[in-house]
C-alpha cells in the first residue's frame, strides 16, 4: 500500500463517531459600532498609517509627485490612472521605493486589507518593496474576518493576502522592530465612497 | 535520523535535569518568566476586547472536533481539489518518507539553494539535519530560527524560538556569523543587519519550503501565516515552492478561516491579526507548487480517545507562556521540537519512553486549558498519560517509591499525623536535613517557610472544645 491510502487507512481507522457540525451563525456577533473608526484605530495599531484622500486626482497627483522626484515606484492603484507592468524577476524589484496597490476590502477589527494578485501585477510585489501603499474606498470596509470571508473568494486567483501593517519581528528580546524583511511602512489611502 | 543538540543534553535528559541547568541563571530565569507572562498578558487584553471570545473558542473547539471524526474524507477532498489546482500534492507516513520527499525533489531540479520559514513539522521531522547530511543546506529564515540555527541550536518556543536568548547574545552570535559590530546589542541595528543577510539568500533561493497553518479542503488551498513576511519573500521569490503540513491542518471550509485566523494571533501574541495571511492555491506560471501531507503519528494519536483532541491544536503557544513550569525551566529542557505543556499531551505519542518524562513537567494548575483557543482539555491529559506511563512501568524510579511511600503515609492516619510532627520537629532543630538540595529536590529555588508549632487538626481540634 502506498503512503496516501496507508495514511488514509490508518485515519479511517483512528477517526471517532462522526460529530455533525451545526454552521456558526456568525450574524449574532456584534460589529464596532463605527466601521472607519476602527478600521483608523487598529491600522495605526498595527503599525500603519490612512490618510484620506478626497478623490481620485489627489491620489494621483501624490503618485505623480513620488515620481518625479526620483526613485523606483510602481503604480497599481488603479482609480483611472495608468496602471505600470511589474517585471518577472525579483531582483529587479529589489530597489522597489513605493508600491501603490489597490486593495479590495478592509477589517475594521483588526486593520486587514485583502490584496488580489491581480491587483499586484507579481506576487512578491507587496513584501519586497520598502513602502507599500494600499489604496481602499470607505464602502469597501467590513466589520470583521467573518465578514471577510464572506465577501472575499479565496480561491478566485491563484494567490491573495490580508496585509495588517508593515512587515514586523519581535524575536530579539521581544523588542518591536518594523521592518523585518518586508515594507518598512504600510499607508492606506482612503477615498470616499463611491 | 539524527535530531538536534539540547543543550545539556546527555545520558540524563530528562526535563527536570535540564530545567535545573536553565535554573542555574536566576536572572535569566526571572527574564524569562515575566517575558512571557507579558505576552500571556497581551493575550488576555485582547481576548477581552471580543465580547464573543468564548464563543469563538467553542466553534472553534466544534469545527476541529468535527473535522477529526470525518477526516480521511476531508484530507481526499483537500487533495482532489488541491490537484484540481495544480498544485502536486505528496503523502508521507512518517519523518523519514517526508524527508526523502523533498530530498527528493531537490535532487530532481538540481537544487542547491534553498530558504524555509518556520515549519514546526520540518523541526519534528529533523528535516535540517537530514539534509545537512546529504549535503544541503537550508537557510531558516524566519529572524528568530535564524538565530538559533546560526547557534546551531534548536528554537526554544514554537512562536518566539530565540525567547531564550538575551540580545548581547543576539549581537555575539551577529558579530560572528555577519560581521556586525562588536557590542552592539540595538534590536533595531540587528534585525536591519539580517534583512540585507537574508534578502540575499531570498534572492538567490531556488527552493522556498514553508509550513502550513490552515488547509482549506473545500477550496484545495492552505493559508501561511507570519508578521515578518519571510514565508512570501521565500515562497515568491523561488522557483519551486513545498508546503509541509500534518494531516490535523485541514478545516473544512474557507468561511471557518474567519474565525481561526482571529483567535490565533490574538491567543499567540496579542495581536488582532497576523502581519500577512497569505493564501495560496495555484502556482505562478512556470512556477511549481508542492503539498507535503504527513502523519508521523498523528492517526495513531487520532485513535487513542483520552488524546485525540491534542490533534486540534493550532500552534498558538498560548499554552506555553502561561505555563508557570514552561517559564521557569525554558523551552530546550522539553528536549522536543514542540515543547510546553501541548508537546508534552503530543510527543508520548510519537516516543512514550524517549518522552516519559514531559506529562510530569506540570503542575497540572490547569491555566493551559484555560487558555487553548481551541478548548484542548490539556491539564487532564498531561495527567492521563501520567497514568498511561505508570502502567507502562516508566515512571522515574524515584518518583515510583515516593508515589508508593506518600499513598501509604496518606492512606493511614496514625502515621500521617506522627510523620507531620517529625517533620515540624525537624525543620525546626534541624533545618539543614531538609536544606540538602540532593536529599531534597524541593529546595532548589525556595526558602523553607517556618514550622508552625502545632498540625492544623491539633488547631482545629483546640477551637472546637
Amino acid at each position: 500500500m502506498n503512503n496516501r491510502d496507508q495514511i488514509l487507512k490508518a485515519v479511517a481507522n483512528g477517526k471517532p463517531a462522526p460529530k455533525p457540525l451545526s454552521l456558526p451563525d456568525w450574524s449574532s456577533i456584534a460589529p464596532p459600532p463605527d466601521l472607519l473608526v476602527s478600521f483608523e484605530q487598529f491600522v495605526q495599531a498595527v503599525g500603519g498609517e490612512v490618510l484620506f484622500l478626497d478623490n481620485t486626482e489627489a491620489l494621483q497627483q501624490l503618485i505623480s509627485t513620488e515620481k518625479a522626484s526620483g526613485g523606483f515606484i510602481i503604480n497599481r492603484a488603479g482609480e483611472g490612472g495608468v496602471v505600470d507592468e511589474v517585471p518577472d524577476s525579483p531582483r529587479l524589484l529589489e530597489s522597489v521605493k513605493i508600491a501603490y496597490i489597490r486593495g479590495s476590502i478592509g477589517v475594521a477589527e483588526n486593520g486587514a486589507i485583502w490584496v488580489d494578485e491581480s491587483a499586484m501585477g507579481n506576487r512578491i510585489l507587496p513584501f519586497i518593496c520598502e513602502q507599500l501603499v494600499l489604496v481602499l474606498r470607505e464602502n469597501e470596509l467590513v466589520a470583521d474576518m467573518h465578514e471577510a470571508y464572506r465577501r472575499v473568494q479565496i480561491n478566485r486567483e491563484g494567490f491573495g493576502v490580508f496585509i495588517a501593517g508593515p512587515s514586523k519581528t519581535a524575536d530579539i528580546e521581544q523588542s518591536l522592530v518594523i521592518g523585518a524583511h518586508g515594507p518598512k511602512g504600510l499607508t492606506v489611502v482612503l477615498l470616499p465612497a463611491l | 535520523m539524527s535530531a538536534p543538540i539540547y543543550p545539556g543534553k546527555g545520558a540524563d535528559s530528562s526535563h527536570a535535569r535540564l530545567a535545573a541547568i536553565f535554573n542555574q541563571d536566576e536572572n535569566r530565569t526571572n527574564w524569562h518568566d515575566q517575558t512571557l507572562w507579558w505576552v500571556r498578558q497581551k493575550r488576555d487584553n485582547a481576548a477581552r476586547q471580543l465580547p464573543e471570545w468564548e464563543q469563538l473558542r467553542q466553534w472553534a473547539s466544534d469545527i476541529k472536533d468535527h473535522t477529526l471524526s470525518n477526516l480521511d474524507a476531508y484530507l481526499v477532498e483537500f487533495e482532489k481539489n488541491a490537484l484540481a489546482n495544480g498544485i502536486k500534492v505528496h503523502w508521507a507516513t512518517d519523518a523519514a518518507a517526508h524527508n526523502s520527499i523533498l530530498h527528493e525533489i531537490i535532487r530532481t531540479n538540481g537544487i542547491t539553494r534553498i530558504v524555509k520559514s518556520k515549519s514546526m513539522l520540518t523541526e519534528e521531522c529533523h528535516l535540517n539535519e537530514y539534509l545537512l547530511q546529504q549535503g544541503i543546506e537550508v537557510v531558516d529564515t524566519d529572524l528568530g530560527e535564524r538565530i538559533v540555527q546560526l547557534r546551531k541550536e534548536p528554537p526554544s518556543h514554537i512562536v518566539l524560538p530565540a525567547i531564550h536568548l538575551k540580545k548581547q547574545e543576539v549581537s555575539d552570535t551577529f558579530h560572528e556569523y555577519l560581521g556586525t559590530e562588536k557590542g552592539n546589542n540595538d534590536p533595531q541595528y540587528l534585525t536591519q543587519a539580517a534583512r540585507i543577510h537574508l534578502r540575499e539568500k531570498f534572492m538567490a533561493a531556488d527552493l522556498a519550503i514553508t509550513g502550513v497553518n490552515f488547509a482549506v479542503a473545500e477550496t484545495g488551498g492552505f493559508v501561511v501565516c507570519t508578521n515578518e513576511g519571510n514565508a512570501d519573500m521565500g515562497a515568491h521569490a523561488a522557483r519551486i515552492h513545498v508546503a509541509c503540513m500534518g494531516i490535523e491542518k485541514i478545516i473544512p471550509k474557507a468561511e471557518h478561516l474567519g474565525l481561526f485566523t482571529r483567535l490565533l494571533a490574538r491567543s499567540a501574541t496579542g495581536q488582532p491579526v497576523t502581519t500577512y495571511t497569505s493564501h495560496f492555491h495555484r502556482p505562478r506560471a512556470g512556477r511549481e507548487l508542492h503539498i507535503i501531507i504527513v502523519d508521523n503519528g498523528r492517526s495513531r494519536q487520532l485513535g487513542r480517545e483520552d488524546f485525540r483532541n491534542s490533534l486540534k491544536c493550532i500552534r498558538c503557544a498560548a499554552c506555553f507562556n502561561t505555563c508557570p513550569v514552561y517559564r521557569r525551566s525554558g523551552g530546550h529542557s522539553y528536549h522536543t521540537a514542540v515543547a510546553g505543556p501541548i508537546g508534552s499531551i503530543l510527543n508520548p505519542n510519537l516516543d512514550m519512553k524517549a518522552h516519559a518524562d514531559l506529562p510530569f513537567a506540570s503542575t497540572l494548575c490547569g491555566s493551559c486549558t484555560n487558555v487553548c483557543p481551541v478548548k484542548i482539555n490539556i491539564h487532564e491529559q498531561l495527567w492521563k498519560w501520567r497514568q498511561v506511563i505508570a502502567a507502562e512501568g516508566l515512571m522515574e524510579p524515584s518518583k515510583k517509591i515516593g508515589m508508593r511511600f506518600m499513598s501509604r503515609v496518606l492512606a493511614r492516619p496514625a502515621i500521617y499525623r506522627f510523620a507531620g510532627s517529625a517533620a515540624r520537629f525537624i525543620m525546626r532543630w534541624f533545618p539543614f536535613l531538609l536544606k540538602n538540595k540532593s536529599l531534597n529536590p524541593w529546595y532548589k529555588q525556595r526558602e523553607l517557610p517556618q514550622a508552625p508549632k502545632e498540625s492544623f487538626r491539633d488547631w482545629y481540634k483546640k477551637q472546637r472544645s
